[in-house]
């Protein structure tokens, strides 16, 4: 029995040379996407939306600001309910099984209801909200979530979520507190409470992002400007802007079942795409996917001039 | 006058030295660094795509370091500033859409042929690490773009794990990350990967019998 053996792929060093100047080849290429860059940078500029102030949301949207304060309270907001790694309320996500948004840990803790009470205990001479807080401390757990459970369903239920218009109910100081919380988003003065707790350097905005992400604000704005999770949001940014394109596979998967129906979606995507990146870094190792090229010669365009004198035996 | 004689050094092979030395000598044939000749088969545009990848990652570097020295916030209230951004940001579209056909040729050339596995593991693994090098990028602008994919980000990294270790919601961490971090890796995988290129050379077409 005879076998076809596939020849050795040959030295390169052994095949006949030309000239060819590596530098002088470098050099002109980092001259023209030098004036490539140049020219789109004049021609396209970059986009710099300003970013969201608590202000900002509070004179947008007061409604949200005082919903998501009642929901941080209440302890139903995404982050009060998330789990690792910013507490233990939730196991989050697993695939096959293994629980890998657990195996995190809890690495930064946030207390949700903690994203309200804090700015307001930071408020110095307000007898109001000094009462309000003692009041709420002072309560049982199960009393502080009653109330404001019974608050947030009364929001949801108002006209626009407008507290001026919740009717009178058994809400403790639910009221006092979010709207004091209200008072203090506008004044600016909340992004420096939620962001340096207790040092004068800032530089992690976790909390004032959790906090944003609690709220409707911030995704209704993005959804507006085409960057929703299903409109293969984290890819694109502001504008008419190509934003990351290079993440094109990984967004794909977010718009399609049974991703996009699933509850572990984010940990199936990742694992799916970490098989797919070893399954791409180790190809060269891989019989079937390392033929390819072979199957659907479009080598021989690229080495046309090699193969019209070489033909093949 | 007495001459004093030249005293010629034996190398040591027990010097670190002269150890690293050879090391460093024998990663690539002599002559073969920065050759003045290519085998006859390399003629064609797709070669080209290589040092354009090249020549964008150095313009990125160069407009990321012009960036550094105003700081993170300068972009946003310097019309200078803002400039140098759009080169970063638009040599970052080129740098990735060169190295995109770049890897797409290489495939096509079936070019891990002939020993050459870790040139392409080295280069999917640049590949890699540069998404991920624009990604922090993208959320150390401090602006509106930064918070949206950072609040959408944070799930998926949350979801395995990572995330209790690389805080996408932290721009201080981020902003490290982007420029000393992975900038590192990305630089280290480039200069192994040319280094390979150069130590096995540019692969020959497939099916070719031998030198010519």
């Amino acid at each position: 029995m005879t076998t076809t053996q596939r020849p050795r792929t040959p030295d390169s060093h052994a095949f006949s040379k030309r000239p060819y100047d590596l530098v002088k080849e470098f050099v002109i290429a980092l001259g023209v996407v030098s004036l490539l860059t140049v020219g789109l940078a004049v021609i396209f500029s970059s986009p710099d939306e300003p970013a969201i102030t608590m202000s900002g949301w509070a004179k947008a949207d007061p409604a949200d600001v005082v919903a998501t304060a009642t929901g941080e309270l209440a302890g139903t907001t995404t982050s009060a309910t998330y789990g690792p790694p910013y507490n233990h309320n939730a196991d989050g996500q697993s695939v096959l099984g293994i629980p890998l948004q657990k195996l995190g840990g809890v690495r930064i803790p946030v207390d949700s209801a903690a994203l309200v009470l804090q700015p307001l205990a930071d408020q110095v001479g307000s007898p109001a909200v000094t009462g309000a807080l003692a009041r709420w401390r002072a309560a049982a757990s199960s009393q502080r979530t009653a109330w404001a459970t019974a608050y947030a369903d009364a929001l949801a239920k108002a006209p626009g979520g407008d507290p001026a218009q919740v009717p009178a109910g058994d809400y403790g100081p639910v009221p006092n507190l979010t709207a004091a919380f209200l008072d203090v988003a506008r004044s600016g003065y909340l992004e420096g409470s939620l962001t340096s707790s207790g040092n004068f350097y800032g530089g992690d905005q976790t909390r004032s992002l959790l906090l944003l992400s609690d709220g409707a604000y911030l995704e209704d704005r993005a959804v507006a400007q085409q960057l929703g999770g299903d409109q293969w949001g984290m890819m694109n940014e502001t504008g008419n802007y190509p934003g990351q394109p290079w993440m094109w596979l990984y967004t794909f998967w977010y718009q399609v079942k049974p991703f996009s129906t699933s509850e572990n979606a984010d940990a199936q995507v990742w694992a799916l795409m970490m098989l797919l990146t070893l399954a791409l870094m180790l190809l060269p190792l891989i019989p079937g996917l390392r033929d390819i090229p072979r199957w659907i010669p479009l080598h021989r365009l690229i080495w046309r001039d090699y193969y019209r004198t070489h033909p093949r035996l | 006058m007495t001459a004093v004689p030249r005293v010629v050094a034996t190398p040591d092979d027990a010097s670190w030295t002269v150890r690293l030395r050879r090391r460093i000598g024998g990663l690539v044939p002599a002559g073969e660094a920065l050759p003045d000749s290519q085998p006859s088969y390399v003629s064609s545009w797709i070669y080209v795509f290589g040092v354009l990848t090249l020549a964008a990652l150095t313009v990125v570097v160069g407009s990321g370091i012009v960036l550094t020295i105003g700081g993170s916030a300068w972009w946003h209230v310097s019309s200078v500033g803002h400039f140098v951004n759009s080169l970063h940001l638009w040599s970052v579209e080129l740098f990735f859409m060169f190295m995109v056909i770049h890897l797409w040729g290489k495939f096509w050339m079936a070019a891990w042929r002939g020993r050459r596995t870790m040139t392409w593991v080295t280069g999917v693994v640049a590949f890699v690490t540069s998404i991920g090098t624009a990604f922090t990028g993208y959320l150390s602008q401090s602006n509106f773009d930064s918070q949206w994919i950072g609040a959408e980000g944070k799930d998926g990294v949350n979801a395995i794990g990572v995330g209790a270790f690389f805080n996408v919601l932290n721009p201080g961490q981020m902003l490290l990350w982007h420029v000393v971090l992975l900038p590192l890796v990305v630089g280290a995988l480039t200069v192994i990967h040319i280094v390979l290129v150069r130590r096995h050379g540019v692969v020959p077409p497939i099916d070719a019998t031998g030198g010519d």
